[in-house]
């Protein structure tokens, strides 16, 4: 068996006295769509902060192409080959779209004072590239509309893959998205679904936290359940999607069929 | 430039905004201001229309660093005078008090300064906000303090006077000259700030300012880079305060002073964020309108201020970003029909 890309043992983080993620581990193979959903609160978004050296955890360690990033800064885990979108949108509304996904490639560009100061032909060559590339990328995620605007002209569907893009600059090895169909309408989902699909199809590793469940059961190789930040389920998505105590979590346990169903899975 | 070319044909099937044209514009930009530079004597009637040309020229050296670091990366400084100050009496206290040669001296002193900024940056850029403007302001404050007691060294608050610039045996003099020296400075800081911002580090710098989350998880090393942008904007301040020196023959604290730092912040603001032209332009009204308001005497502030209220109201974006927005919508419109 190949080494995971990423590899979380042990992780917890408690905000006060709120154990947010408590004593997860779990692993993400290279080449895969991971899923992790879990009901409000379950410590989704906190793991993804946590996963990006936003926030720096009590304990556990994280592990990304057998590198350890624990408690290193955001920048390193971007180094380390993860880029990530955000929930609540965090575009550079102070720059066109097209310099959003150039910015992208801050890790791939030689970024130098000197060249930069003294305006070398070389560096107006890696420019251009650059542009191209970026070019290239906002067509790929269906953007071609939007090459000369600013971002802060931009509706929020097209911003929602701007950030995809700007992720994908990096070319990273694992890609991170949080909640990517949040506030889409139905037709947007479904194209961010095609886009997730095309991503993993071309080789990009991509972990996807998502309430959409439609989205999260067609495109995932793997799902993994959280609640209350710890793993509740995982496996397959149709596995996960039968388990009884995933169904208890996300209805609650009120009902005799979800009693009669974790009764079943004590049994 | 090829890639540019291939945006606006794509551009021009879906997309009814023109091209943008970098290179041209950033060419454009920088003949015309040369152009400036050279034919505004022309309509000098006298040498006190230098005096002032030299002073904004000066003030606008400050404004374009300080704008990197405010309008571009979106950190604060209220001490930026004190870099200004140090750079001038470094240079003079070396030339003055140790026999540097004035030409070893400027680079000297800028240097310092840009060494300064660096161990102090450290710890202060850490902060952000209010804070980094309160510690920036301490800063200001210390130095404008310590070049008014230590006068065995500074000449204490009544100042000190100061070894001309010389070069080849030659001493440089008269406004003229001073104008040519301190209006290519103004070229070359114009030119080296547009290179910076037009470059991968430009475009880290406003990643900063726009999400320094996202920056940060682009691979923006975001500590690191406003380090940088924050010696950047000191060496430029210092280059222009070492200039002021020896031009005026004469240094005084109040160049280090935070009422100094404000109005350097303000023209920033005046003038436009993130905006180059916009620094000079800025620095350029805002030291010209407090001569042509002298005639208005007791009056001469409140109309000061009256002007930069209408300003932002009329202009948020400062001066040139709000004319260079309208521009763009006008010539779409014109597109249009």
């Amino acid at each position: 068996m190949k080494a995971p890309l990423l590899s979380v043992s042990d992780l917890g983080k408690a905000f006060g006295g709120l154990q947010a993620v408590a004593g997860l581990s779990f692993e993400v193979p290279a080449g895969c769509v991971y899923s992790v959903i879990g009901p409000n609160g379950a410590g989704k978004t906190t793991l993804l902060n946590l996963l990006t050296g936003i926030y720096r955890p009590d304990r556990g360690r994280i592990r990304l192409a057998g590198q350890d990033l624990t408690g290193q800064p955001t920048h390193r885990f971007a180094a380390a080959g993860l880029a990530r979108t955000f929930q609540n949108l965090q575009v550079f509304f102070n720059m066109s779209a097209l310099d959003n996904v150039m910015t992208g490639r801050h890790l791939r560009e030689r970024c130098a004072l000197l060249p930069a100061l003294l305006h070398l032909p070389s560096l107006a060559r890696a420019e251009a590239r650059c542009r191209a590339q970026a070019i290239e990328l906002m067509q790929r995620v269906g953007l071609q509309a939007w090459l000369d605007a600013d971002a802060d002209a931009m509706p929020y569907g097209a911003l929602k893959r701007l950030e995809i893009a700007r992720a994908l600059a990096s070319e990273p090895l694992l890609l991170l998205l949080d909640e990517p169909a949040a506030g889409l309408n139905a037709t947007e989902a479904r194209d961010i679904d095609v886009l997730i699909r095309e991503l993993a199809a071309a080789g990009t590793t991509v972990v996807l936290v998502e309430h959409n469940m439609r989205l999260v059961m067609e495109v995932s190789d793997h799902v993994l359940v959280l609640d209350r930040g710890r793993k509740l389920a995982e496996g397959r998505p149709d596995e996960v999607a039968r388990d009884p105590r995933v169904v208890e979590a996300y209805l609650g346990a009120e009902g005799p069929a979800a009693t009669a169903a974790t009764e079943a899975a004590h049994a | 430039m090829r890639a540019a070319a291939n945006v606006s044909e794509r551009g021009a099937t879906v997309a009814a905004a023109p091209p943008r044209r970098p290179g041209a514009a950033r060419r454009g930009g920088l003949v015309a201001l040369a152009l400036v530079i050279v034919l505004l004597p022309l309509g000098f009637p006298n040498a006190y229309f230098y005096e002032i040309a030299i002073l904004v020229a000066l003030n606008a050296i400050v404004c374009v660093g300080l704008n990197l670091l405010i309008g571009y990366a979106g950190q604060i400084s209220l001490g930026h005078a004190g870099f200004y100050g140090l750079g001038a009496y470094g240079s003079v206290v070396l030339a003055a008090q140790h026999g540097w040669p004035v030409w070893a001296s400027m680079p000297a002193a800028v240097l310092a300064v840009g060494a300064l900024a660096f161990v102090v940056g450290r710890p202060t850029l850490r902060l952000k906000g209010h804070y980094l403007a309160m510690a920036t302001l301490g800063l200001g404050v210390i130095v404008s303090i310590v070049l008014t007691n230590e006068d065995r060294i500074t000449g204490g608050p009544d100042g000190m006077a100061v070894p001309p610039l010389a070069l080849f045996g030659r001493v440089l003099q008269g406004e003229p000259l001073w104008y040519a020296i301190t209006g290519a400075a103004l070229w070359l800081a114009v030119w080296l700030a547009l290179n910076l911002v037009e470059s991968p580090v430009g475009r880290a710098l406003r990643a900063l300012h726009g999400s320094e989350i996202a920056a940060e998880t682009v691979g923006v090393d975001s500590t690191r880079w406003k380090l940088r942008v924050f010696v950047i904007s000191a060496l430029f301040a210092a280059a222009a305060g070492a200039l002021t020196a020896h031009y005026a023959g004469f240094v005084t604290p109040g160049k280090a002073s935070f009422l100094h730092s404000v109005e350097l912040v303000i023209m920033v603001v005046f003038g436009g964020m993130a905006s180059i032209y916009g620094a000079v332009v800025g620095a350029a009204v805002l030291t010209l309108l407090p001569q042509l308001l002298t005639a208005l005497k007791d009056y001469e502030m409140m109309v000061f201020g009256a002007v930069l209220i209408a300003t932002m109201i009329f202009f948020p974006r400062g001066i040139v970003p709000t004319l260079a927005r309208l521009a763009a919508r006008a010539r779409r419109r014109g597109d249009a029909r």
